[in-house]
């Protein structure tokens, strides 16, 4: 079944159709894209055969219910405003990336570089994450399932970025502000990056964003990792280091 | 932004599908690299035989006219090689294949001696090499491709950066019996690395940076390494920004740069290895939805054996 035009928009309540199914073996990725900049809130859509597709949902600005059935490829839902999109797969490079609130799961894998940028917003990977998640993080929370590679949360800014595996090296380099929590081993640290302390506002926070991600895992056993602030002015010291 | 799109096949029964599903591979990398493009397939019949040494040269006319050329080309190396060689030639696509059963060596010294216009570009007895400047699928397609069985097949699509737009810059390089490398990124160091290897007498055909990663590679086999051994060395040697993807006569290896600038993505199934730098070229491959589906770790050399 192909339907590229968007489902009733003139309803003034929540849609309850039955979600309108893109089959992209078929339809091309830009129409997909272009019906759901063209949604209401409230509409649902189920996206067949993405096959790697790039771009798959970017730029949602309305609050939908977006099911990817299968991979996707480059920077999908990427730009994300509102509303949720789930790839029921694999993500390529750039998953979410400048994600602005809304909320963004991949039940597999996902690539370099997931959720990029993020200014607010939840993003979700159940498997693991490449190299570079959460790089320059500036608001948005990732709770990733499994491992997370090299340079992740490299000069976060704000938001929490929860693994539930392990940390590759480098972890929160030259980090700003906010705030990591590891469950697993962590490769290295990055410049300025630390441990510290687990207080109770931490694990009550942790204990939420476990819970919004669907996960039971135990706040207890994460440590949190921040930034020891001292690459944030400038110190004569260092003068002769450039 | 270069692609790569590689299948070593382990069962044999998808050998006669082998062109057809690379080909199906490559349509989706493309995009990644539309000036020019490289192929090596291994083991098809009608390209190479056993016992016999293929040579693929570059271009179709080895500066003779085209109507005669293969009638041409194998009177004049039918005069240098042993009476029983058994001189074959044909011309595929923009490539001219030229078979013997002597070894390599002394094919490619009859082939240097009488063509002095010639450019090896594929030498051994289980590979044949293509590649031309052009859209991938109209180079693909002028070889052939889809008709191709074999074990094992390599695509290469470029966007040239530290070289010139020519079919000989194209990948896969192939220096070595059986042995091809192609690549996604940049050597920065590339210049030093080839002066190193002239001085150890090693010789080389173009400029480009590519071309001194495969001699590299070659050196270290032939000093005894393995192959993951080689590529464990090349991360020691070379410095820059890669995704490679080497395949010898029976295995295949990947090998990404250790700080992963390059894409790669890997499927394993029962019958097959895939690699290639983006999914969707990976998305048509039977029994795609249950392969073991990664991307390689950075650094980290991985190879496979038929």
């Amino acid at each position: 079944m192909v339907t590229l035009t968007a489902p009733e928009t003139t309803a003034p309540e929540p849609v309850t159709d039955a979600p309108a199914v893109v089959d992209l073996a078929d339809a091309p990725v830009r129409g997909l894209n272009q019906a759901l900049h063209d949604a209401v809130d409230g509409q649902s859509w189920t996206v067949t055969n993405p096959g790697g597709k790039h771009s798959l949902a970017v730029g949602i600005n309305a609050d939908v219910v977006v099911t990817i059935e299968g991979h996707a490829g480059y920077y999908a839902a990427g730009m994300h405003q509102k509303g949720t999109v789930t790839v029921n797969g694999n993500a390529g490079v750039g998953l979410a990336e400048n994600i602005m609130s809304g909320r963004v799961r991949v039940t597999g894998d996902a690539s370099q570089s997931a959720a990029a940028t993020g200014h607010g917003g939840l993003v979700v990977i159940d498997g693991n994450a490449g190299a570079r998640c959460g790089i320059s993080m500036k608001g948005v929370d990732i709770v990733v399932g499994g491992n997370i590679g090299h340079m992740s949360a490299f000069m976060a800014q704000a938001g929490r970025l929860v693994v539930c595996g392990d940390a590759g090296d480098a972890l929160g380099d030259s980090i700003y502000e906010a705030r990591i929590y590891v469950k697993g081993t962590v490769a290295s640290l990055g410049a300025d990056c630390i441990e510290k302390p687990l207080r109770e506002e931490h694990l009550a926070e942790l204990a939420e964003l476990l819970a919004a991600a669907g996960r039971t895992d135990n706040p207890a056993d994460f440590k949190r990792y921040g930034s020891a602030r001292n690459l944030y002015h400038f110190h004569v010291d260092n003068s002769t280091a450039y | 932004m270069c692609g790569i799109a590689a299948l070593q096949l382990r069962n044999p029964s998808l050998y006669p599908k082998m062109g057809s599903l690379l080909s199906s591979m490559l349509c989706q990398i493309v995009d990644r690299g539309p000036d020019s493009a490289g192929l090596a397939v291994y083991n098809t019949p009608g390209l190479v035989s056993p016992g016999t040494s293929t040579l693929s040269l570059l271009g179709r006319d080895q500066g003779m006219p085209t109507p005669a050329i293969t009638e041409g080309v194998a009177g004049l190396l039918a005069g240098v090689l042993p009476a029983d060689a058994g001189v074959s030639v044909q011309v595929v696509g923009d490539t001219t294949l030229v078979g013997a059963a002597v070894g390599t060596d002394l094919l490619v010294k009859a082939v240097t001696e009488t063509l002095p216009a010639a450019t090896v570009i594929g030498r051994g007895e289980h590979v044949a090499v293509m590649k031309s400047v052009g859209h991938p699928m109209e180079i693909a397609a002028e070889h052939g491709l889809e008709a191709m069985a074999g074990s094992q097949g390599l695509s290469h699509t470029r966007m040239a950066t530290e070289s010139a737009v020519t079919a000989g810059g194209s990948h896969p390089f192939s220096v070595a019996d059986d042995l091809c490398l192609v690549h996604n990124g940049s050597f920065s160091n590339h210049a030093t690395v080839r002066r190193d290897l002239k001085r150890e007498g090693v010789v080389f055909d173009s400029e480009n940076d590519t071309e001194v990663g495969a001699r590299y590679v070659a050196s270290r086999l032939q000093q005894g390494d393995t192959l993951e051994e080689a590529l464990v060395n090349l991360g020691k040697v070379l410095d820059g920004f890669y995704t490679l993807v080497v395949t010898t006569a029976d295995s295949m290896a990947v090998v990404r740069d250790p700080i992963a600038c390059k894409p790669a993505i890997i499927a394993e199934t029962e019958d097959y290895v895939a690699m290639a730098s983006e999914y969707r070229a990976l998305a048509a491959l039977p029994g795609i939805d249950n392969a073991r589906i990664f991307e390689p770790e950075p650094g980290k050399v991985y190879t496979w054996s038929l």
